[in-house]
């Protein structure tokens, strides 16, 4: 399990060598075709910051050649916001005194027919909280069977489960499972999850090892930037992850995320730290030029002309026209989401923009027909 | 260096030796000691009943090296458990390596018969490094059927090519959760060190010393190309590759300044 | 009494694994014997009767890589 790893690597340690890297290390990292994790450091360290053009040159490179010019589309649909943690930076919070909706299963598919009439999306991201008694596994399950008329892809990004949830419902369909474990900082985890499931954080962190045990194909992973100050840390920690697991459960493709936390208008969780345009891009740059295959995955809470340049750059799957509220599509326009949304445009607008850039929109990139284990359930 | 180990046993020496192909056991047995290796191969042959022979495993057996019987001449998994059997009975260890190759022209070795092999014989409890295709799909297998190592070739055995599977064994390399020992087709030392600059756990070298015009310097060169090579790779290398050709006149990264 | 040692007929008057061994002069070291195809361990050798037709296969170290 990686929580045996991490325990050997100190946080502090890390920081420091990063900070320590040179011009050399940096020179060195971009000369390798194949770079470790200590050359990870030294692109994401404050050394690297001159050399930001030949990352990115680097970057496009290797994305071209592993992915050709091409974004993966995705649209992410909450069906509940429900949730019995309480993670400071979060809307869904257990105190925030909010309707909370679980979607009927009527309503949910209401939601599938009004994303098909947005943009021809086969890639869904299903996303609830943590309420495993009232929006449990059966309930997850039911989503999946519900979407597989609808959508080729199923993924889901909810509360970890156990090895053989992930196995009950990868036969309902589910061939990705996305899981942020927000910050590897283990001291100031219980500072941003104080209660709930959610403050486990060997139960999260672990639950890669679960997922990869049960044979989910693809596996999402995800540091929350605004927690930590010291965000280099924090992505080396989930660099290190990244090897760890592709060493265990090789046969999973990867995703990554690092969402920027941005200032609160509206007297809400101010963030930690504020990343930087130029410091984002240089983060893609490195994951890319450290592994050339990982999914390197932008969401709408990226304003558009960023989203638009990464993409010849580096990224490689976005979500579009994102509601981050439950029913936000059809059911309840209205209701309160759960992080605020930078880039509003349509996804029909998103992939004109993309196509512009010069990049080709897929909606539809996997498509399960040789999967015996979901073919025999459906 | 760091020591290498290999199902809880350290090895300082990460050069092993074959023992094939000498002119003799008296300089086998110099070159063995030349080299420094801590692992042996040995194989196993039917007896001749006229055949007075010089017993070759009084040249090679002491206390610090491991011998590493092979499987040499089986063409399928249930000939290699029998063999299997009959080395862990004649040298009195239960270290094995596989090696399954039905094809007598090349010796390329079996893929499926030798994951087969492998499943069983970790069953019944022996340490097993399967010589293998430089396969890194095959590797993780091996490695998930408890293999104690992989061992892929660099080239056709006995070629002396030099690592011609270099982007394969790169990648099996960085998945590996076992030792990765690259056998066949190491033809030089510059072969040796480029495998150990590359990170390889280990090199087996047999034909580039037992048919050298004086293997004995031969096996020191090689001890001295894979400790290079090591530590070079522990060092960490420096530029590889030139990736600071000229700025396009239009920045990649201009948008960043808008 | 004929036997059979690694394919050749042989004419043996051992009536032991461990007496034909012996006759055979082989090593101390580095010896396996199957009989029928199935191993044979050292210390069952003094026990283990030899019968007529029997297929031994006795193999010993060689130089390999």
């Amino acid at each position: 399990m990686f929580s045996e790893e991490l325990e050997k690597i100190s946080w502090d340690e890390t920081t420091e060598r990063i900070l320590a890297k040179t011009d050399a290390d940096v020179r060195r990292a971009l000369s390798k075709e194949h770079c470790d994790v200590e050359d990870f450091m030294a692109l994401v360290s404050p050394a690297a910051e001159p050399y930001l053009e030949t990352m990115a040159r680097l970057s496009r490179k290797y994305t071209e050649e592993r992915f050709g010019k091409t974004v993966s589309m995705f649209i992410p649909l909450y069906i509940t916001n429900s949730c019995t943690n309480s993670c400071v930076y979060c809307g869904f919070h257990i105190s925030n005194p909010m309707r909370r909706t679980i979607l009927t299963e009527e309503e949910i598919e209401n939601e599938y027919k009004a994303i098909k009439k947005l943009a021809p999306f086969e890639n869904l991201l299903i996303v609830t909280g943590e309420n495993p008694a009232k929006a449990g596994v059966p309930y997850l399950a039911r989503a999946l069977d519900l979407a597989k008329p609808y959508f080729s892809n199923l993924k889901i990004e909810v509360m970890p489960l156990k090895t053989e949830e992930y196995e009950e419902l990868t036969r309902h369909g589910m061939n990705g499972v996305i899981c942020f474990q927000e910050t590897y900082n283990k001291a100031h985890y219980n500072i941003y999850h104080p209660r709930g499931m959610k403050s486990k954080f060997e139960w999260r962190l672990n639950g890669f090892d679960r997922m990869g045990q049960a044979g989910v194909h693809s596996i999402g992973m995800g540091v929350l930037i605004g927690l930590e100050k010291e965000w280099r840390t924090d992505i080396t920690m989930m660099a290190y992850h990244l090897r760890y697991l592709q060493k265990h459960y090789w046969r999973t493709k990867y995703s990554v995320n690092f969402p920027r936390m941005r200032p609160s208008e509206n007297g809400g969780f101010q963030p930690n730290v504020v990343m930087t345009d130029r410091e984002l891009a240089q983060v893609t740059f490195a994951m890319r030029i450290f592994d050339h295959d990982v999914d390197i995955s932008y969401s709408t809470r990226e304003p558009a002309a960023i989203r638009d340049h990464m993409a010849t750059l580096g990224v490689t799957t976005m979500s579009a026209e994102s509601k981050t509220e439950p029913g936000g599509y059809y059911t309840y326009p209205q209701a309160l989401e759960q992080f605020h949304v930078s880039d509003e445009r349509t996804a029909v607008e998103v992939e004109k923009a993309l196509k512009r850039a010069g990049r080709e929109p897929v909606w539809k990139d996997w498509d399960a027909s040789f999967d015996l284990k979901a073919c025999r359930h459906a | 260096m760091e020591k290498l180990v290999i199902a809880g046993r350290e090895f300082t020496s990460r050069l092993f030796l074959g023992t094939g192909k000498f002119n003799s056991n008296d300089l086998m047995a110099q070159a063995i000691k030349a080299s420094g290796t801590e692992m042996v191969t040995v194989a196993m042959k039917r007896i001749e009943l006229e055949d007075k022979e010089d017993d070759m495993l009084r040249h090679i057996t002491a206390p610090d090296i491991q011998l590493l019987p092979n499987t040499s001449g089986v063409r399928n998994a249930e000939e290699a458990v029998f063999a299997a059997q009959m080395a862990r009975e004649a040298f009195g260890t239960n270290w094995l390596k596989l090696e399954i190759h039905p094809d007598p022209r090349y010796l390329l070795p079996d893929s499926t018969e030798t994951l087969k092999a492998t499943e069983q014989l970790v069953k019944m409890g022996f340490v097993v490094l399967p010589y293998c295709q430089a396969d890194p799909t095959l590797c993780k297998h091996l490695e998930e059927a408890g293999a104690a190592t992989v061992m892929p070739l660099g080239a056709p055995i006995g070629t002396n090519k030099g690592l011609q599977t270099r982007d394969f064994l790169r990648i099996i390399i960085e998945q590996s959760n076992v030792p990765v020992v690259v056998d066949a087709g190491i033809g030089a030392p510059s072969h040796a060190a480029e495998a150990m600059e590359m990170g390889a756990s280990a090199c087996l070298v047999n034909t580039a010393i037992a048919v050298a015009g004086d293997p004995v310097a031969m096996a020191e060169a090689f001890k001295q190309a894979v400790e290079a090579g090591r530590r070079a790779y522990e060092a960490g290398l420096g530029l590889q590759a030139d990736n600071f050709v000229a700025e396009a006149s239009s920045p990649l990264t201009a948008f960043l300044d808008e | 009494m004929k036997i059979k040692v690694n394919n050749k007929e042989v004419e043996t008057a051992a009536s032991s694994v461990a007496a034909l061994v012996e006759e055979l002069s082989l090593p101390a070291q580095g010896v396996a014997v199957a009989v029928d195809n199935r191993l044979v361990s050292r210390a069952d050798w003094k026990d283990y009767a030899l019968k007529e037709g029997m297929s031994l296969v006795v193999i010993k170290a060689a130089c390999g890589g």
